[in-house]
């Protein structure tokens, strides 16, 4: 890693001009909710003077440029009987800008599901290559629980990462690629003056979290509480929608179809991203469901991001955004769910008898 | 190969089994791929019908035949519907082999006892064509069958010939007799009535519907045989084999990955398993 710092002006610069000479996508106003708040997506971004460098959150995560909602996987021919399979990796270089660490952290837990392991996905493995990502710190919103997580700061699966530290930015560079585009920007070695302002940064966003998630042993207490009532009660509320995982920057769940051509001489095999929420996600052919009941599928959810799977080395896979419990229409969030869970086992402990010498 | 591309496959045969199921055998049409192709008891294959899709089946079929693939289809859903349409000679795919296997060689000097219920056979085809290879790595080796009617017992044709070339000790149960039936009535369980289980030297690998796991495990579990020699073989909804779209999730775990053969111990752990 080299660290460099650079002015604001100089540092849109060099995001103008990175910009304009690439396929790129960040934050945009799109419209305001009802409380007049502005609402960012991840947009395609032709200039600077088009990005929101100010945002606070994007409603839905950067994850659908990596991993886009439908993705066609192959192609089927069919000629005399019989047909032929195409299949293309079709990934023109990206520039991604102003993820947040927690959105950066997203994509390094998505690198660990579909990059290691025994089948590494070729078609994640194609974008991800050629996604040059420049990272933005920023101070956290009111529900958002990163912190908890231990996701708010990050130190890698970027290639440029600017800390706002007053006039200037604090850039870590991790990547040749960022470095050489840099060498044409004014930037200096960063002072003991900045290297402080940069702590002092750190200190303040850390400070300024106020939503704390007690996460701590959750892995266990999901196993412990596999048949609590808790989950009867939030899945009676879920409404089976799937809002949370298409927001979520982790879930990564999908359904296959195939679409056949009119004509009959083709057909396309398309990835589909889908909600453990949904009501078949676990139904099998015949028509048994493994899990048939709101408060199963949306255990499973929790069972996922708070526990973990093997196949991702059993860590929790939420990263404290809370896009879910935002977008959520039933105002299911993490916060209340975990809390409750917990809860139900404290309400145990009141339970114990004292022991007779205190009694 | 297996994360994008099948391996092409000529539809060699087609056997009816009975009304439902049909056992399809495969060719592999590349030679380089087909000595490639190799495979353990107990895994499966992600099955491929261009222009309908892709489901996860058994293989059937003996891992020393290295020139056919055999799977024991029931038609159910929509891709199993279009393969049943197929012709003799007609082109699919398959990916794979994906998941865990039956350990054959660690049940190697010891009793087993194989145990299907109803289309559960169709796995359990490939242990008992390995048993039949190494017969004589093997002491007594006992087949409990399962079926609902006696027109739905499959393979009844190999019967006779597990029965005297393999020296398998095969009994067959059904649920509704039908009026020719002379065998067995009632549930499989039952059929633990007409063997002797030497618990200590025994290994179990049961495979059925979800329903009949609990009842057959917590029976082999009183008669004492231990948790971790007892195998079966889950059943989950698959798109893709390989841990990445997260449908046969169950506990904490992929079927596609650390399945689909489990250990009992492990489902055990597992939340949600059987």
């Amino acid at each position: 890693m080299i660290y460099k710092v650079i002015s604001k002006p100089e540092f849109r610069a060099f995001v103008d001009a990175l910009v304009r000479a690439n396929t790129s996508y960040g934050p945009r106003q799109v419209d305001t909710d009802h409380n007049g708040e502005p609402i960012y997506q991840f947009m395609p971004v032709a200039s600077a003077d088009e990005i929101a460098f100010d945002y606070t959150v994007t409603t839905s995560s950067a994850k659908h440029l990596l991993m886009p909602f439908r993705e066609e996987l192959s192609k089927f021919s069919f000629k005399d009987k019989n047909w032929d399979q195409e299949v293309e990796y079709d990934a023109p270089p990206i520039v991604l800008f102003g993820l947040r660490p927690c959105d950066i952290n997203a994509i390094n837990i998505l690198d660990e599901v579909m990059l290691k392991g025994p089948y590494p996905s070729p078609y994640y493995l194609a974008r991800r290559k050629n996604t040059f990502i420049i990272g933005m710190d920023h101070l956290p919103l009111p529900d958002c629980f990163c912190r908890s997580m231990n996701k708010h700061t990050t130190d890698h699966g970027f290639n440029v990462f600017a800390s706002d530290i007053g006039e200037n930015y604090f850039l870590s560079i991790n990547s040749s690629k960022a470095f050489n585009f840099l060498k044409e920007f004014e930037t200096s070695d960063p002072t003991y003056e900045d290297d402080c302002k940069l702590i002092e940064r750190r200190k303040l966003i850390k400070q300024s979290f106020k939503t704390n998630v007690e996460v701590t042993g959750l892995p266990m207490f999901l196993d412990l509480e596999f048949d609590s009532p808790i989950w009867e009660k939030w899945g009676d509320k879920c409404l089976n929608c799937g809002t949370c995982a298409m927001v979520c920057p982790t879930c990564y769940c999908y359904n296959m179809e195939e679409h056949l051509a009119t004509d009959l001489e083709s057909s396309s095999r398309e990835k589909r991203l889908y909600s453990c929420n949904l009501i078949d996600f676990a139904e099998v052919t015949g028509g048994h469901n493994f899990r048939p009941k709101n408060g199963d599928r949306l255990k499973y959810r929790y069972y996922h991001h708070y526990r973990g799977f093997a196949v991702n080395d059993n860590q929790q896979i939420c990263v404290g955004c809370n896009r879910c419990g935002r977008a959520c229409l039933a105002g299911i969030n993490p916060k209340d769910v975990i809390n409750d869970l917990r809860l139900e086992k404290e309400s145990c402990v009141t339970c114990v008898l004292p022991s007779p010498e205190k009694s | 190969m297996v994360t994008d591309h099948g391996y092409k496959c000529r539809i060699t045969n087609i056997v009816p089994l009975s009304e439902h199921e049909k056992l399809f055998q495969l060719r592999i049409v590349d030679p380089h791929e087909r000595a490639l192709f190799t495979f353990r008891p107990g895994q499966f294959l992600m099955l491929d019908v261009p222009g309908y899709g892709e489901a996860p089946i058994s293989i059937s079929s003996a891992t020393s035949n290295r020139e056919f693939i055999e799977l024991c289809i029931r038609k159910a859903g929509h891709v199993t519907s279009a393969l049943f349409e197929a012709k003799q000679g007609a082109f699919i795919a398959v990916r794979g082999p994906f998941g865990t296997s039956f350990p054959m060689e660690a049940m190697q000097d010891s009793d087993v006892l194989l145990i299907a219920g109803g289309l559960g056979i169709a796995p359990l085809r490939a242990p008992l064509f390995w048993i039949n290879d190494h017969r004589d790595h093997y002491r007594n080796v006992s087949f409990l069958y399962g079926a609902k009617e006696p027109s739905q017992m499959l393979f009844t044709y190999q019967f006779e010939e597990w029965k005297t070339v393999s020296h398998i000790d095969l009994h067959t149960i059904v649920e509704k007799p039908s009026d020719e039936w002379t065998g067995r009535t009632g549930m499989i369980t039952s059929l633990f009535d007409d063997i002797t289980i030497d618990p200590k030297n025994t290994w179990a690998i049961v495979c059925g519907p979800p329903v009949m796991f609990k009842f057959v495990c917590t029976h082999l579990d009183k008669l004492g045989i231990p948790m971790n020699r007892m195998f079966v073989s889950l059943e989950r909804r698959m798109h893709c084999g390989m841990g990445k779209c997260c449908r046969c999730m169950v506990g904490s775990t992929f079927t596609c990955l650390d399945g689909p053969v489990f250990d009992y111990w492990s489902v055990m752990n597992l939340k949600e398993a059987i």
